[in-house]
């Protein structure tokens, strides 16, 4: 029976092929502009770790005097020395890291090559096992390497290639700044966007990659300066690097893992006991106002998601839906016009049910046929984002299989939403009146 | 026309009315509001710096071994490199003047200052961008001085960025003097960037910020200019060159910079640029959502139009014995031309009525959620009238169509 109604189906398509043009052209440019709009969209706003990323938590502070720069009701989205140093001493969360952007030069070995500039950060040695960061070889560091400021570094696949050639290198030597530091880890492929663990000083998305973790007390004693965002309340009373450890400018980021509803709620405690302490010490004039954002809800408060990008999403689902409504109105006009049709075959003796299932077959078809033209759209669609988006949100927008069939899945469900009042309407066609009136 | 058989016909196809009608209406609510985004994109992208931007370039590179840290020696040996490579730069042909600017409009990277009257004032009055350089920096960047003067060389001090040290005099923009000195006396006097006082000593017509950034929005045409040559492992250049060069002093001045000390970066990428390419780099995501939106409202114009077409087709082609009978009762082909053109216009009508208030509603969902400035009536009026002209102009087609049927098709009894 669904050959014949797809026979049928083709028949009538083919009866009028300006009609059933206008609607598969409709439904795919429709389609195809929402599917490239959800490319861009996914890819920004993509969850960077979605196994932990309820777990990881951004503990924020009121650093600077309330009613100041870059303070409304919200405190500060980094935090300072004194305070970093403060949360990673008590240490109060599963795993933690403070954390911040260093822009060293390595100086490979042998004459003649030119000082690699790299960019990276600084951290504790469990900022690895709490991102689940992915090592091709070896591993970050202890605990002791952190305490006794150790010269070991982890270093990106990308440098490894370009310093040692590639291939296992931990152990061996490697000139920062004129230091040596043994390489106790080589990462594997890890370039998350959003860039989750900083996104203060990365804007979110980050073209470049990060090459080079140091251990986060090494990096200060070696006066390797923040990379990053400094913003400052106050002019620093001391110049220099030792200056700005010494002020009250934030220039650090901080994550904790924490692991259950109870766990929160003691970190949520002793940050306010913690700022309370300083209150009472003098550090603080003001009362606690403090902030625990779990990694999505800190992604979204830092506007990781252009809103540009959503209002787009918004536009090209208004797109959809017009296109939806200008099929329901087609199809409504070329059901209806096979009222005669319909007569007979009701005439006949077809039941309703045959009636439904030859017209939503026939939605079914054009909405698989203006699938197929999304697809080709979108994969334009996903092509020219490139063309006119930055480089760092259009790497993110790809073709893959999920996104295909969802293109696919859209398209033929949207049509045949679209089809069900002008089925409706067919099966309520009198069979008597249509033979009467011919 | 009598309107009154056309809208009792109407009342015979009550969803298909029903269904342009919606169409019609979320086609103006939605463009009327992209466009107006769209219009808001490229007034953004085509506001002026304020800067000469056509032979204006910027080289930003990093000395890889330069030495580190504040102290004195230290300072005057990264100082020595920067001057070198100044006047090394100044040599070049086509180069008709050079500058230390470490900041550029666009270009990303800021420094930034709270501006204050008095030292212990609690709340600051704004904010502004700080670009540090030495005098040749505004006649270099081409910016128009209104009042007062330019720095002379002897102003120019030399230090890094973590220094604590006052600038005495300063070069603001009139965004900056008139925000924090309304009465228009702004020469002469004293402002706090931060806590450290300085003179105001000249005031440039417009100057913008390095950023384009949401949060600098506000203050977009605050900046203050320093006379000092900051000194780092990093150092930036102005260079004013002769129109239609640009190409070869960038050529030139990478190959003479590489020959004076080739341990440095100075990527193609953002080592040596035009202020051309600063300036589209910075716009790419407003230019790029404005083709993306433009993109949409123009494909949702086609399908409501192709809508109108296929609706209207289909009725005429219903009503073929009718239009034979009227045709043969005397009606002209203009009447009924006019017949389904007025039924358009009623639809229309409907459509832009329910759309205006659907605009209406979205642009203020888009205020309250997305912080975006309230759409203006034209845009709405132009509209309106967009959405008429196009039912018209796709109904014209069937209408014809309908026009064409001969009387004798009321005798058909098929």
């Amino acid at each position: 029976m669904f050959a014949y109604y797809l026979e049928l189906a083709l028949r009538s398509l083919k009866r009028s092929p300006g009609l059933t043009a206008l609607m598969v052209l409709s439904i795919g440019f429709g389609v195809a502009a929402s599917m490239t709009t959800y490319a861009v969209f996914r890819g920004v706003s993509g969850d960077p770790i979605p196994w932990k990323s309820s777990k990881l938590f951004v503990p924020q502070l009121q650093i600077f005097a309330p009613g100041r720069k870059g303070s409304d009701a919200e405190p500060q989205d980094a935090l300072d020395y004194a305070d970093a140093m403060a949360l990673q001493r008590d240490h109060r969360a599963t795993l933690q890291s403070a954390m911040y952007m260093i822009s060293p030069s390595v100086i490979p070995r042998g004459a003649g090559r030119h000082p690699i500039n790299v960019t990276g950060h600084a951290v504790y040695g469990e900022f690895f096992p709490m991102l689940d960061v992915p090592f091709a070889y070896g591993s970050g560091w202890g605990a002791d390497a952190d305490s006794q400021r150790a010269a070991v570094a982890v270093i990106s696949g990308k440098l490894n290639r370009k310093v040692f050639g590639g291939g296992n290198s931990v152990g061996k030597t490697l000139n920062i700044e004129g230091r040596d530091y043994r390489v106790v880890g080589v990462l594997g492929d890890w370039n998350p966007q959003p860039r989750f663990y900083d996104v203060v000083n990365t804007g979110g998305f980050n073209s470049g990659s990060e090459d080079l973790f140091l251990p986060f007390q090494t990096a200060i004693a070696a006066g390797m300066g923040n990379n990053g965002n400094t913003n400052c309340d106050a002019v620093p009373k001391e110049s220099g690097f030792v200056g700005l450890q010494q002020s009250t400018c934030i220039w650090i980021a901080y994550l904790a893992e924490l692991d259950g509803v109870a766990a929160v709620q003691r970190y949520k405690q002793y940050l306010d006991h913690y700022a309370r302490d300083q209150q009472t010490a003098g550090r603080f004039a003001w009362a606690p106002n403090n902030r625990l954002r779990d990694l999505p809800a800190w992604l979204d408060d830092q506007h990781v998601v252009p809103s540009d990008t959503k209002v787009s999403l918004l536009v090209a689902l208004g797109l959809l839906i017009v296109c939806l409504v200008n099929t329901v109105g087609l199809l409504l006009a070329k059901f209806l016009r096979r009222s005669g049709e319909i007569g007979v075959r009701r005439a006949l003796g077809a039941p309703r049910s045959s009636i439904y299932a030859q017209f939503l077959t026939e939605a079914g078809m054009i909405g698989a046929a203006g699938g197929v033209l999304g697809l080709l759209l979108t994969g334009v669609g996903v092509a020219s984002v490139g063309l006119v988006m930055p480089k760092s949100i259009a790497a993110l927008a790809r073709l893959d299989v999920s996104l295909l069939l969802v293109t696919l899945l859209v398209a033929v469900l949207a049509t045949l939403l679209a089809g069900l009042y002008p089925t409706f309407r067919a099966s309520r066609v009198q069979p008597a009146w249509q033979l009467k009136s011919n | 026309m009598a309107i009154h058989p056309i809208i009792r016909a109407l009342r015979r196809h009550k969803a298909g009315v029903l269904l342009i009608v919606l169409q019609i209406a979320l086609t103006l609510a939605i463009v009327c509001n992209a466009i107006f985004i769209v219009a808001q994109r490229i007034a953004r992208v085509e506001r002026p710096t304020g800067a000469q931007e056509a032979g204006l370039i910027r080289i930003s590179q990093t000395w890889l071994d330069a030495p580190e840290g504040d102290g004195t020696a230290t300072v005057e040996a990264l100082d020595a490199l920067q001057r070198t490579d100044l006047a090394t730069l100044r040599q070049l042909p086509d180069v008709l003047d050079v500058a230390a600017s470490d900041s550029m409009p666009l270009q990303g990277a800021i420094w930034s200052a709270d501006l204050r009257l008095k030292p212990d004032q609690r709340h600051a009055s704004t904010q502004a961008a700080l670009y540090y350089g030495d005098e040749h920096m505004l006649p270099t960047l081409g910016l128009r001085l209104i009042a007062g003067r330019n720095f002379t060389a002897s102003e120019i001090d030399h230090h890094t960025i973590r220094s604590t040290q006052a600038a005495p005099v300063v070069i603001v923009t009139k965004a900056v003097a008139d925000s924090m000195f309304p009465s228009g006396d702004a020469l002469g006097k004293t402002i706090y960037l931060d806590v450290r006082p300085s003179t105001i000593v000249g005031i440039v017509e417009r100057l913008q910020t390095p950023t384009v950034a949401p949060w600098g929005n506000r203050w977009a045409y605050n900046s203050i200019l320093l006379p000092v040559r900051l000194d780092g492992s990093s150092a930036s250049y102005a260079l004013r060159v002769r129109p239609g060069r640009a190409r070869a002093v960038m050529r030139a001045a990478r190959a003479a910079l590489f020959a004076l000390n080739p341990v440095r970066e100075m990527p193609d990428t953002w080592g040596i640029q035009t202020m051309q390419q600063i300036r589209s780099k910075a716009y790419r995501g407003d230019r790029g959502t404005a083709i993306l939106l433009g993109t949409v409202c123009v494909i949702l114009l086609c399908v409501t139009a192709a809508g109108i077409v296929g609706l209207t087709s289909f009725w005429v082609d219903q009503r073929r014995r009718q239009i034979g009978i009227r045709r043969a009762l005397g009606a002209r082909r203009i009447d009924i031309l006019h017949y389904f053109q007025i039924e358009n216009l009623l639809i229309a009508g409907a459509g832009v009525v329910l759309g205006v208030l659907l605009a209406a509603v979205i642009s203020f969902w888009l205020m309250t959620h997305y912080a975006m400035p309230r759409m203006p009536l034209s845009y709405l009026l132009a509209g309106v009238l967009v959405m008429l002209g196009l039912g018209q102009l796709a109904v014209f087609v069937p209408a014809r169509r309908a026009s064409n049927v001969p009387p004798v098709v009321a005798t058909r009894s098929v």
